[in-house]
């Protein structure tokens, strides 16, 4: 893809540019599509319509939002921390935004091929507790800190789970690896899992060995505990006690407007993606197609990163579906709940996950 | 031991059911009406905005009397002998010109109370129910069929016929009163004449 566009453009800077800004082109279209994917999915769960004025079905209602988002009136309140107020919003959406460095779209596109990509987003995305908090304590509002308080118990509790997690799949990549050390590459992941959805490591892994019938509950264990650990980390339902609209207005954004707002909601849906785009990678064989690519049947060879690039936003996208279905099934939790699930349940079982996993890939 | 994991069983069970029974509802049938597009049936006696046939209308005030809010306001002028106002499709002969009829429908409390009072059936409601305006005036009705100018004509015209009618009663009073005067002093001076006579 670098090479391609550097072929293009004739400037290695210019390539550069337009490959890191690939994904904010893709995150703008994804929130778009996603805002009105959750109004839709929220209104059907609840036998309504959801939008239904603005294009064939409300299509185009999200694009309105938009265009209305940005001629809204900046309020800033007298009493906020300016330069705070004003940089969080900022720092939240560059937090999610980092994270899609390490996520491979495809085989032909990945923003940056480290090789702790795994490690990095982890690592980045605490970043947006900063922000959240940053926002929190600079509104000036006791609901926007209440909210970010919450919000950094949160992340920094579920962050756990989902570490212990991750480690146990990377120590089951390890099987497949070259070199028997497992990888942090999301890249070199989803390549472990290629060709058929047998080989993803929600289902234990490549091949037909008695240890990935072994691991096979395992991982499904591992699975849930991610996606449990992830809704928290993005404050989605059931755990958006950050934002709770009925307690807390809208906890650490209650004060912004206009386009602030907007990026904080972009970044919500960004973030939402980037954890389905990892639990993807990681458990579903991220990109890789689970039935074979049209491409290589053809013969076509320019079609399969193409195909790749949908497998992986299909997968993705999927998974930001389970959430808004989540969000509609279930009631918000207690702190005391929320304290209980992550720190009694989650990391226990997490723990105990990390150790059989361990032991298996051992024999 | 046990008690922690049934608690685990029993949250990821019914997470699940759930999460079956929300997706069962994506794809129920929704219940949205979508407005002004398709709009519900109305019930047949609905009450709604209040409607007046001027053309069966006599004028009697009765809906005006009925109105517990006073939202309904007549003025009628009479008819002179001369004009043919027309009957009403029950028969009623009309006699009075309606001047004014406005109903003020932003303090109408659609009790219906002016319908039934109606000799000739000619107020009655409407199934409408969207006429929301911007200002509180707006929602003035006027029905009155005659404009303004007709109207002071008409009334102008009734006080001219009611001077000519009280000149003619004067004058018919007056011609009485020296009718009678003529005939008094007639019936003195032929007292005085047969008085005359007998002297």
């Amino acid at each position: 893809m670098h090479q391609l566009l550097e072929e293009i453009f004739g400037s290695e800077l210019i390539a550069i540019i337009i490959a890191s800004s690939l994904p904010l082109i893709f995150i703008t279209v994804l929130v778009i599509f996603a805002v009105l994917l959750e109004r839709k999915v929220a209104g059907h769960m609840q036998d309504r319509l959801g939008p239904m004025r603005v294009g064939y079905h409300g299509i185009l209602q999200t694009i309105a939002d938009f265009f209305k988002l940005i001629q809204k009136e900046d309020i800033v309140a007298d009493t906020t921390d300016k330069r705070f107020f004003n940089l969080a919003p900022v720092l939240v959406f560059a937090g999610s935004y980092a994270a899609y460095a390490a996520l491979p779209f495809s085989s032909a596109y990945i923003g940056s091929r480290i090789d702790l990509g795994l490690f990095y987003i982890v690592a980045i995305s605490s970043l947006v507790v900063a922000g959240i908090l940053m926002a929190g304590w600079s509104s000036n509002n006791k609901y926007s800190l209440l909210g970010a308080m919450r919000s950094a118990a949160q992340i920094v509790s579920y962050e756990i789970p989902t570490v212990l997690v991750i480690l146990s799949m990377v120590m089951i990549s390890a099987n497949f690896t070259v070199d028997g050390k497992g990888t942090l590459s999301l890249m070199e992941i989803s390549e472990i899992q290629t060709s058929s959805f047998w080989n993803w490591f929600v289902l234990g892994g490549a091949g037909f060995s008695l240890s990935k019938f072994l691991l096979l509950p395992f991982t499904m264990a591992a699975f849930l505990i991610f996606l449990i650990s992830s809704l928290a980390e993005v404050n989605r339902t059931p755990f958006d006690m950050p934002e709770a609209e009925s307690e807390l207005v809208a906890g650490y954004h209650t004060e912004y407007s206009g386009m602030k707002f907007a990026m904080f909601f972009l970044a919500e849906y960004a973030n939402m993606f980037a954890v389905s785009a990892i639990a993807a990678a990681i458990f579903f064989g991220g990109y890789q197609s689970p039935i074979g690519y049209l491409g290589n049947s053809l013969g076509i060879e320019w079609l399969v990163p193409i195909e790749q690039f949908f497998w992986f936003s299909v997968k993705g996208v999927f998974f930001v579906f389970v959430q808004m279905w989540l969000r509609w099934t279930l009631p918000r939790v207690r702190v005391d709940q929320l304290m209980t699930i992550c720190w009694k349940y989650l990391i226990p079982y997490a723990f105990v996950n990390l150790t059989i996993i361990g032991i298996i890939s051992l024999i | 031991m046990k008690q922690y994991l049934l608690n685990t069983w029993e949250a990821l069970s019914t997470i699940f059911i759930g999460m079956k029974i929300t997706f069962g509802h994506l794809f129920v049938p929704a219940v949205t009406i979508q407005y002004p597009d398709v709009r519900v049936r109305l019930p047949e006696r609905v009450r709604n905005r209040l409607y007046v046939n001027m053309d069966d209308c006599i004028g009697c005030l009765q809906c005006a009397r009925a109105c517990p809010v006073d939202c309904i306001d007549i003025e009628t002028v009479k008819s002179l002998p001369t004009e043919d106002l027309g009957k009403t499709s029950n028969g009623k002969k009309k006699a009075l010109w309606v001047t004014k009829f406005d109903i003020d429908i932003a303090k109408c409390c659609y009790c219906q109370l002016c319908v039934f009072p109606c000799p000739t059936e000619c107020i009655y409601m409407t199934d409408v129910y969207e006429f929301s305006e911007f200002g509180r005036n707006d929602l003035v009705y006027k029905f009155a069929t005659l404009t303004n100018e007709e109207a002071k004509e008409k009334a102008a015209q009734y006080d001219v016929f009611m001077e000519e009618k009280e000149r003619q009663k004067a004058e018919a009073a007056k011609a009485k009163a020296e009718a009678a005067e003529k005939a008094k002093k007639e019936k003195e001076n032929e007292e005085n004449k047969e008085d005359n006579k007998d002297k």
